[in-house]
C-alpha cells in the first residue's frame, strides 16, 4: 500500500493545518445552512464536529467532499486554495469520506468495494475504463488491509449485501483507509451499531489518525468524542458556536453548546 | 459459510438459541444457491421432460433449429442485459433492428459491398443506441423508458418510411450465409452469437468498464461519489445494446435474405423476458451474460416445444408470461433470503 509514501508526505508539514475551511457559507433556497463557518484540521488529529440535527454538520462535510459547492468561502489544502467541484475532485485531492449511508455497493464483494472507482488495472496507456482489472493484486491488498486493521469478515468472496451492519460499517471505514492521504471525514460512523461493533469502528478511526490523516468525526456520542477527539467544534443553526478540548469533565458544557442553553 | 475467518460469525452464538440459528443459516444458504442455479436447473428439467414428450425434440436437427431461431434474441438480449444491469431498459431494440435491416438492404441495392452493408447495419444500430444513451444522460431524463419508447416509435416510422412499408428482398451472399448451416450442421449465426458473447464476457468480467457497470447498477449515487464516470458508463451500455440490435439485424437479414420494417416486432419484450427468465435482477447490478443466454434459449425451447406438441400460439404467450412471473418472484425471494442472512449475522454479532 502507499502508506510509506504517504507518511513521508505527512511529515513535511507537521504543524500547518492540512485542511482549512474559511468563511464557509451555503444556502439551500431561503435556508442558510452554513453561515461563515471556519474549521481547521491538522495531520494526526481528530476533530469532533458536533451539533444538533440541522446544525450544518453534514452540509459542511458534503461541501468538503465535493457533493455540494460552497456559495462563499474557501477550502485550503496544505495552505493552497483548492476548488472541489465533485466527489472525484475531493478523492483526487486526498480527501476520503465515510458517508452516513456508507455508499457501499451491496452487489459487490468487500474487495470490489474498496477499489470501486480506483481499480488497479493496466496497461496504463489504455483509457481508464478499458484497462484490464488486476484482480489478484486487489485481492491481496484487500486481505493485507483487513489483517492490518484487524477486521474479520465471514468471507471475502461474498457480496456486501450478505453482511451485518457492523461488518458493512467496518468495510466502509476500511475503504477510506485504502486511499486516504490527507483528510478523512466520518459521518456518524457508529450511529446504527451495537457496543462491540462500535468499538471496532472506533479502533479503525484511531488507526486512520495514526496513519497521519486529519480526521473529522461527526457523532452524537459524547463518550466517543471524549475518548477520541483532540478538539471538538460545535455548530448550531449553521454557525460555529464554539470549540473545546473535550474531557470527561466538560461534557455538560459541550452539550449546552450544542443545544444552545 | 464455514471456510474462512469464523471469528466474525461465531462470537456470541452461545447467547442465542443455538439450535435454531446454527441450522437456519445453512438452510438459507442452500436456498440461495438453488435460486441462483434455478434457471439452469429449470432448463435442464425442461429439456428432459420435452425429450420424453416428443421424440423429435432431442434430435440434432431440432436443437440446431432452436439455436438458429434464438440467435437474434440471444444477441440482442446480451445488450439488453447490460442495460438492465444499470437499472435501465431499452425498448427500442426491435425497431432499431428493423431500421438497421432496411438501411442495410437499401445500401446493398445502392451497390455497397457486403462488408459495407454489415458496417452500415451495425453502425445504424449503434447510432440509435447512442441517441438513447446521450438523451437519457445529458437530456437529464428521469428514466430511459421514455427516450427508448420515443426511439422505438421514431426508428419504426423511419424504417417504414424508407422501405415504403414493405420488405426489401435481397442481401449480400455473405450475410445470407449466416442463415445457412456452416459447420457440423450448426447455423452460421451461432458463431456470431458465440463471438459476441465472448467479447462481451471478456469486457464485463476483466475490464474496469465491466466493474463500473455493476457499481452503477448496484448504487448509482455511490458510484458518482466514488468517482466513477457514471454518465459515460450509462451511454456506453445503450450504445452496446444498439450495436447488438444491429448485429441481430444482420443475422435476421441473413436468415430471410431481406430487410424489413416489420422485423423485430416485440423483440424488446422477448429480450427483457430472456434477461429476467435467465435470472438477472430487474433491479440492476445483478446477473451475468449467461443469464441472458439461458433466458433466450429457454424462450426458444418453450416456443419450439409448444410447436412440436401442437399447442396453439396463443398459449405460448401465456406460458412465457407465467415463466416471467416465476422468474421475477424468485428474484424477490432471493433478495428476501439475503436480508434474512444479514439479520441473522447481525444477531450473532451483538
Amino acid at each position: 500500500m502507499s502508506a510509506a509514501a504517504a507518511n513521508v508526505d505527512h511529515a513535511v508539514t507537521a504543524d500547518n493545518p492540512v485542511l482549512a475551511v474559511r468563511g464557509a457559507t451555503k444556502r439551500f433556497g431561503s435556508v442558510l445552512a452554513l453561515d461563515d463557518v471556519s474549521i481547521e484540521v491538522r495531520r494526526g488529529e481528530i476533530v469532533g464536529l458536533l451539533g444538533d440535527n440541522g446544525a450544518g454538520k453534514s452540509t459542511l462535510t458534503k461541501c468538503i467532499s465535493g457533493v455540494h459547492q460552497l456559495d462563499a468561502g474557501a477550502i485550503f489544502l496544505d495552505g493552497a486554495p483548492t476548488q472541489i467541484r465533485s466527489p472525484a475532485d475531493a478523492r483526487f485531492a486526498g480527501i476520503e469520506t465515510v458517508y452516513q449511508d456508507l455508499a457501499l455497493f451491496d452487489n459487490l464483494t468487500p474487495g470490489q468495494n474498496f477499489f470501486a472507482g480506483r481499480e488497479l488495472a493496466g496497461p496504463q496507456w489504455l483509457p481508464r475504463g478499458l484497462r484490464f482489472l488486476q484482480q489478484r493484486r486487489m485481492d491481496a491488498e484487500t486481505r493485507a488491509l483487513l489483517v492490518n486493521l484487524k477486521v474479520t469478515l465471514p468471507r471475502l468472496d461474498a457480496v456486501v449485501a450478505m453482511m451485518s451492519g457492523g461488518q458493512r460499517q467496518a468495510i466502509a471505514v476500511a475503504r477510506s483507509t485504502v486511499f486516504a492521504r490527507k483528510v478523512v471525514i466520518l459521518d456518524e460512523p457508529t450511529a446504527a451499531l451495537g457496543l462491540r461493533e462500535s468499538r471496532q469502528v472506533l479502533n479503525l478511526v484511531a488507526a486512520l489518525r495514526d496513519q497521519g490523516n486529519a480526521v473529522i468525526l461527526i457523532t452524537h456520542n459524547m463518550e466517543h468524542v471524549v475518548e477520541l477527539a483532540d478538539r471538538a467544534v460545535v455548530l448550531r443553526q449553521g454557525r460555529r458556536v464554539g470549540e473545546l478540548v473535550p474531557t470527561k469533565d466538560n461534557k455538560q458544557e459541550l452539550v449546552s453548546m450544542i443545544v444552545g442553553a | 459459510m464455514p471456510e474462512t475467518g469464523n471469528t466474525g460469525t461465531t462470537v456470541g452464538e452461545a447467547a442465542l438459541p443455538a439450535s435454531r440459528k446454527s441450522e437456519a443459516v445453512p438452510g438459507l444458504a442452500l436456498g440461495l444457491m438453488l435460486l441462483s442455479a434455478g434457471p439452469v436447473v429449470i432448463l435442464v428439467l425442461l429439456v428432459a421432460v420435452l425429450s420424453f414428450l416428443s421424440p423429435y425434440f432431442l434430435t440434432g436437427r431440432n436443437l440446431s433449429n432452436i439455436l438458429a431461431q434464438t440467435a437474434v434474441i440471444s444477441v440482442v438480449a446480451m445488450g439488453q442485459h447490460l442495460v438492465i444491469l444499470t437499472r435501465g431498459i431499452d425498448l427500442s431494440v426491435g425497431s432499431n433492428l428493423a431500421l438497421a435491416s432496411v438501411v442495410g438492404a437499401l445500401s446493398f441495392h445502392a451497390g455497397a459491398p457486403a462488408i459495407v452493408v454489415i458496417a452500415v447495419m451495425v453502425g445504424c444500430g449503434a447510432a440509435v443506441g447512442a441517441i438513447n444513451g446521450l438523451f437519457y444522460v445529458f437530456g437529464r431524463l428521469p428514466h430511459p423508458f421514455i427516450i427508448t419508447l420515443a426511439t422505438l416509435s421514431i426508428a419504426k416510422g423511419l424504417a417504414l418510411q424508407l422501405a415504403d412499408g414493405r420488405a426489401i428482398p435481397g442481401m449480400p451472399d455473405s450475410i445470407d450465409a449466416l442463415g445457412r448451416d456452416a459447420v457440423w450442421g450448426l447455423p452460421g449465426s451461432i458463431f456470431v452469437v458465440a463471438g459476441v458473447a465472448a467479447v462481451l464476457f471478456v469486457m464485463a468480467k476483466t475490464m474496469v468498464w465491466g466493474r463500473w457497470i455493476y457499481a452503477v447498477g448496484g448504487r448509482p449515487d455511490a458510484a458518482l461519489r466514488m468517482g466513477i464516470p457514471v454518465s459515460w458508463v450509462l451511454v456506453s451500455v445503450y450504445v452496446i445494446s444498439g450495436l447488438c440490435a444491429g448485429i441481430g439485424s444482420v443475422i435476421l437479414a441473413g436468415r430471410t435474405d431481406a430487410g424489413s420494417p416489420l422485423f423485430g416486432n416485440l423483440l424488446e419484450l422477448d429480450t427483457i423476458a430472456a434477461v429476467i427468465i435467465g435470472g438477472a435482477s430487474f433491479l440492476g447490478g445483478r446477473g451475468h451474460l449467461g443469464h441472458a443466454l439461458i433466458g433466450a434459449i429457454m424462450i426458444g425451447v418453450i416456443r419450439n416445444a409448444l410447436n412440436l406438441l401442437n399447442v396453439n400460439v396463443f398459449f405460448q404467450l401465456i406460458v412465457i408470461g407465467v415463466v416471467i412471473v416465476i422468474a421475477v418472484e424468485s428474484d424477490v425471494l432471493r433478495n428476501y433470503l439475503e436480508g434474512r442472512v444479514r439479520v441473522m449475522q447481525a444477531g450473532r454479532q451483538s
